[in-house]
């Protein structure tokens, strides 16, 4: 009943009125064995793809090309011993790391897979994707938010310097990314009219929001980086400062599942970022190419998967070729810029947006009305008094270059004196 | 089910969704008066929070049940626990009186609440719900044709409120720098400028010696085989916590010189 009055409203696309109990469930479980089967390929992709960046073979012993090394990797820690540290809190040290995975494997229900399949030899038809309703996208940011709480009670649970440190790193960053994720997500509301994923990706028939709305997904991509705690922007785990952060005391399973939740998200954000703005399921071609035959029956699930691993190459190649950022710098980066960008361009697009379509100016007087207040705002700009310089720094002293019979450097705020040696022809170097 | 009996009752998935997570709202809100950390009294807020989401949702209300998890979960109460989790995990609250006879008043207070909130729920009439029919907008939409159409003004000025008390509170904490700031560039100046008074441009040496211990307390061993002081931590050092070098790598001398025995192998393994 419910399900009748949500898919009415809200503009959701895709319709599950006729969808059995069983339906779901058989959804649900593929969906958790797809995201289990993926991780352990990501584990084995990155690790591959970092090795080749790095000019090294990387897995090559368990399996063909070491595709089973992540498998290996995971039996062992089954297998290994599970470390209780004394002084933790017993509860919530075991129940932090199941909420970090349990909240990881909320987000792919209301991610569309493709549009309304049939199984093959029945006539039985769905869509899919798990779920959907008028708020799904929200729903995401809920689930992220709730994952939260397993990196923080993680390292406060474990009763020891370095995970509490790590924790209280990791939250002040995913809170701050939050926000200007959230704020990139806005500018897709406005352009598609609806929070429900199905409506959105059918919203990009003509064009993939991620060419008109560029800044925005510019601030997406930092953003998810930082939400995962992957590098450039891994200081919650940083080794060298934390050994590796929130998960320090942890062993065993209890590891793994903070593993398998890390890796999980990042499956997460990347297919938020195809659902949302690289266009979903939908081919690479123009709208009514072959007459839309790329985009309907299964094959649209071939390109949500190939986008979706196409921003995991992404992610393995920003971490094979950025440092760590210093965390103040990092900090600062991301409430001084990138969340007055993400406001900025919220509001702009708000502007545009009212300008086409409740005040329906013609597409001409538009286009000279943002021409006049460009012009307007640079124009201050380019009379702008110059900023006062800097005073001179004093005249440099001049040091003795051979005190001591030594050849001595100079110090900040030293000079050099003038070589004897200078301007004179060298003896021979016009040979 | 017809449409106005829709309202009256609840579709069985619902109130068994109810049954099995009222009980357990209850006996969480309990445990948030008897838990004695409070870092576990905040968990026991978040799950009646979340619990009480999953129902708004069951209503057929899910923007509200979202915002619920974002704002209130995700935010409000993860800054709570930001702060608790400072206090460390083997804090509990001390429960020594602060103000005198601070449990009477407490007592008589709740009373009076209860029997207001008694009186209250006892005259309140219940109303049956109804549903959205077709016509109604959807959750959202209809919400921000409220918020942002019939009441944007005091929408706006709740918002320039917020506005000022987090301005506020920033001026409040907000220090007024007295030296230059530190930056990177300056720092790696002064520490050349600090080259002819012996310091160092490199980080200090990393304590322990990773042969045979790798304990924050012992001195690290420099190439001369001297034991460098510097490289244990100074907190250590002033508290007298600091441990010698391993006797086994460190000799004395005859001439009281400290030098290092150098035992086993030394590169020749390739030979």
């Amino acid at each position: 009943m419910n399900g009748v009055i949500l898919a009415a409203e809200g503009g959701v696309a895709a319709d599950f009125s006729a969808e059995p109990v069983l339906a779901s469930v058989v959804k649900a479980v593929l969906i958790v064995v797809f995201l289990l089967t993926s991780v352990l390929f990501a584990i084995w992709f990155e690790r591959k793809v970092v090795a080749k960046m790095q000019l090294r073979p990387g897995p090559n012993w368990h399996g063909p090309k070491g595709l089973l090394q992540s498998l290996a990797d995971a039996m062992k820690l089954l297998l290994k011993e599970d470390v209780n540290v004394t002084r933790a809190d017993r509860v919530v040290y075991l129940l932090a790391p199941m909420l970090s995975v349990s909240a990881s494997l909320l987000v792919f229900a209301v991610i569309p897979f493709g549009p309304t399949v049939t199984i093959p030899f029945t006539d039985f038809s769905t869509p899919a994707q798990l779920t959907d309703f008028p708020v799904a996208v929200l729903y995401i940011l809920a689930a992220a938010s709730v994952g939260v709480y397993g990196i923080v009670l993680g390292g406060w649970a474990s009763g020891s310097t370095y995970p509490l440190l790590g924790a209280v790193r990791s939250t002040a960053q995913v809170i701050s990314y939050e926000l200007a994720m959230g704020l990139s997500l806005v500018s897709v509301f406005i352009m598609a009219g609806s929070m429900s994923t199905s409506q959105i990706v059918n919203s990009q028939a003509q064009i993939w929001w991620f060419i008109p709305l560029a800044p925005a997904f510019v601030v997406y991509v930092i953003s998810m980086v930082g939400e995962t705690n992957r590098l450039p922007f891994d200081l919650p785990e940083a080794e060298g400062e934390l050994v590796s952060g929130y998960m320090t005391e942890y062993s065993s399973m209890k590891f793994a599942w903070f593993f398998l939740a890390e890796y999980i998200n990042m499956l997460n954000v990347s297919a938020v970022a195809v659902t949302l703005f690289l266009g979903g399921w939908r081919a690479p071609v123009p709208d009514g190419f072959l007459g839309d035959a790329l985009n309907t029956g299964w094959l649209p699930i071939v390109w949500f998967l190939v986008k979706v691993w196409a921003v995991m190459f992404f992610f393995v190649w920003v971490r094979g070729t950025l440092l760590r950022l210093r965390y103040d710098q990092f900090m600062i980066f991301g409430w001084k810029v990138l969340i007055p960008v993400a406001l900025g361009w919220v509001v702009v697009l708000g502007g545009v947006q009212w300008a086409l379509t409740v005040a329906e100016l013609p597409r001409s007087t538009f286009l000279f009305a943002a021409l006049g207040v460009v012009v307007l705002v640079l124009l201050p700009m380019m009379f702008w008094p110059e900023k006062r310089r800097r005073p001179e720094p004093a005249e440099p002293e001049t040091i003795d270059a051979f005190a001591g019979g030594y050849p001595v450097p100079p110090l900040p705020g030293q000079k050099l004196p003038a070589s004897e040696r200078f301007g004179k022809e060298v003896a021979g170097s016009d040979q | 089910m017809t449409p106005d009996m829709a309202g009256m009752t609840t579709s069985g998935g619902e109130a068994f969704l109810f049954w099995v997570l009222a009980p357990l709202m209850v006996l969480a809100a309990l445990g948030l008066l008897f838990v004695r950390r409070a870092v576990h009294a905040a968990l026991c807020i978040v799950f009646v929070m979340v619990s009480l989401a999953i129902m708004y949702i069951a209503s057929s209300a899910p923007f509200l049940g979202v915002v619920q998890v974002v704002v209130y979960t995700g935010a409000v109460m993860m800054l709570f626990l930001f702060v608790l989790m400072l206090v460390g995990v083997d804090a509990s609250d001390s429960l020594t009186e602060t103000i005198r006879g601070q449990r009477w008043i407490g007592l008589l207070l709740g009373l009076g609440l209860a029997v207001v909130l008694i009186g209250v729920v006892s005259q309140a009439a219940f109303r049956p719900g109804t549903p959205l029919t077709e016509d109604q907008v959807a959750n959202p939409v209809g919400l921000a044709r409220v918020l942002f159409g019939d009441y944007v003004l005091a929408m706006e000025t709740v918002g320039v409120l917020l506005v000022t008390a987090a301005m506020g509170a920033l001026m409040l904490t907000h220090r007024r720098r007295l030296e230059p700031k530190r930056t990177q560039r300056y720092v790696a100046e002064q520490r050349v400028k600090a080259l002819p008074e012996g310091g160092t441009l490199t980080p200090l040496p990393a304590p322990g010696v990773y042969a045979q211990t790798n304990a924050m307390d012992v001195p690290a061993l420099g190439p001369d085989g001297r034991p460098l002081e510097h490289s244990v931590s100074r907190v250590l050092r002033i508290r007298g916590q600091e441990k010698a070098a391993p006797a086994s790598l460190v000799e004395t001398g005859p001439a009281g010189e400290v030098s290092t025995v150098r035992t086993g192998t030394d590169g020749g393994e390739d030979a």
